[in-house]
This record gives C-alpha cells, structure tokens and sequence, in this order.
C-alpha cells in the first residue's frame, strides 16, 4: 500500500506516531509532512516516531521530511524516534548525517 | 555486452518512482545485489527529482489520495531523460533536462546546499548521487539545461553494513 492514509498518524500519549508508506520521495513527502504538522499543532505532541516497517524506499525528500519535523519539536525538547528502519534506509540516514539526531530503536 | 536505453517523460513528480523503478529493471539480468538496486533507486530518484523540481521547477510533490488541489496542479512543461549505457557490469546513466540549469555546479554540489529550503529539500541530494555510485559528473549552462553522468560497477558490492565510511 504506497497510499499514505489518515489513520498512518496516530497520537498514542505525547507521541505522534507516522506510519511511512513503501516508498518515500518528493511526490509523497509533501503530504506526509503536511499531515505531522496538523498533529504536531496540537500542544500535548512533543515526540514524533517515523515508523518505517512498510518502507523500502527513500530518497533525500524523506531526509527533508524527518528534518523538518525535528526543527518544529527540538526547541519545545521534543525528540524524534525512528523504528523499524531496514539496513537500506539506515544506511540513508547515515550518510544524511541524520543518525546523530534522531533516535534509532 | 552493450546495452542502451533510453526514456523521455514529462518533468512531474508521478514519474519519480517509475523512473527509478525503469532504470532498475533495465539492469536487472545482471542480477545485482539488493544494496545495488538501491543504490541505484536512490541516485535515480535524485537526480530526477532535481530536474523536476529545480530544472522545471515543478514543485508539488503530493501524493495525496483522492485528487489534487487546482493551485497544485499547473506545471511547467517540459521532459526529462535518462538514457543508460550498460558496457558489461558497468552502467552509465545520464539524466537529462532543459530547464533553468545551475549558475554554480560546485557550490549546489556541496551538501547541505539547496535553494529551496521553503519546500523541506535537505540539500542531500548530490550527496547521495556521489555516495551511491561510482562516479558523478554535473554539466550545466543557465537557461539550457542540465546533464548529470553517473557511473557503477555493478557486482563488487563492496557494502558491508556498518563498515562504510
Ligand atoms: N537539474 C537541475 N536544474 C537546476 N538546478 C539544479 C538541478 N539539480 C540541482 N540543482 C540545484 O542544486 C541544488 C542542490 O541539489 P541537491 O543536492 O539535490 O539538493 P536539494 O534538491 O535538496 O535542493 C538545488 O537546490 C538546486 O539549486
Ligand atoms: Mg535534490
């Protein structure tokens, strides 16, 4: 399913859960940023998790994406969770220098 | 063995993932590894992302179900094109496009360069071309366009998780 829907946001306690579609690129960042920010607005979210069980591709747009999430939350101290990420897209974040910011379970 | 191809599509956001996914395929009877395809995906998605957006600066990604909103869905005209050379286990890929070009290829080549950051673009992209192949060479001219040439050996896979850089 490559579709990002509604429910693929979710506010468990102060965490904004995303569940990232299969593949993350330009054509799909902008609505997935759009929808974490509409979450993001309401006060009691502090944390994002990026869920990547679904994913098997991402490109720089995704890194833009987590990138973008992490400004809006670090200055309130709010941390930015990744899970579930296979040794491709690790290997993204790794490069990208994104590692060193956000959190990888 | 060589073997050539070639494609032209419209420069929009919907032929990111074909595109990528086309270049895939057209290597794939040299049975590459899974870190390879990857590779591949990725500095295809890249440099073709960057024609679209920055190139013909068509900028609306969106991806959202259901249909797209009036204000988002004018687009520049225009193609892109990637051709590929495959001279045994070595795959050249050139992507090509006639839009706006760059006044100074070194300086959007450095990482964490972009002059779109209102659209969230991390200015990794040439990062990750240079990363994920073997070879990058960036030609450009104002108000013509852009070639960017990609080369990998196909085959070593010399990727072993956690050990790289
Ligand atoms: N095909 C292109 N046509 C015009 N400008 C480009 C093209 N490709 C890249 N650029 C320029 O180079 C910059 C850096 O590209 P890149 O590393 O992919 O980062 P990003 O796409 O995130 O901005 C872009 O912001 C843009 O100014
Ligand atoms: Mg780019």
């Amino acid at each position: 399913m490559n579709q990002v829907m509604e429910d693929d946001f979710q506010v468990i306690d102060n965490c904004l859960m995303i569940r990232l579609p299969e593949e993350i690129d330009h054509h799909r960042a902008g609505y997935i940023s759009e929808n974490a920010d509409r979450h993001l607005m309401r006060s009691d979210v502090q944390n994002v998790v990026f869920d990547f069980e679904n994913t098997r591709f991402m490109d720089s747009s995704g890194i833009g994406v987590i990138m973008g999430r992490y400004r809006k939350i670090s200055c309130f101290g709010g941390k930015v969770y990744v899970v579930h990420a296979d040794s491709q897209i690790l290997r993204i974040l790794r490069v990208s220098g994104l590692q060193k910011v956000v959190e990888i379970m | 063995m060589e073997n050539e191809m070639e494609i032209i599509f419209d420069a929009v956001s919907d032929n990111e993932a074909f595109a990528r996914v086309a270049v895939a395929a057209f290597v794939s009877n040299l049975n590459p590894t899974m870190e390879e395809l990857a590779d591949i995906k990725t500095a295809v998605s890249e440099a073709v992302t960057n024609s679209i957006i920055h190139g013909y600066e068509n900028l609306y990604g969106y991806g959202r179900p259901g249909r797209c909103p009036a204000d988002r869905k004018k687009t520049n005209e225009g193609k892109v094109r990637i051709r590929c050379v495959l001279e045994d286990d070595v795959l050249h890929i050139q992507v090509t496009d006639k839009g706006k070009g760059i006044e100074n290829v070194e300086q959007a080549m450095e990482p964490l360069y972009t002059t779109k950051p209102e659209l969230e673009r991390s200015g990794m992209g040439f990062a990750f071309m240079e990363a994920f192949m073997d070879d990058l060479e960036v030609e450009s001219t104002p108000g013509e366009g852009t070639v960017v040439s990609m080369t990998k050996k196909l085959g070593v896979s010399a990727w072993i998780d956690g050990k790289e850089q």
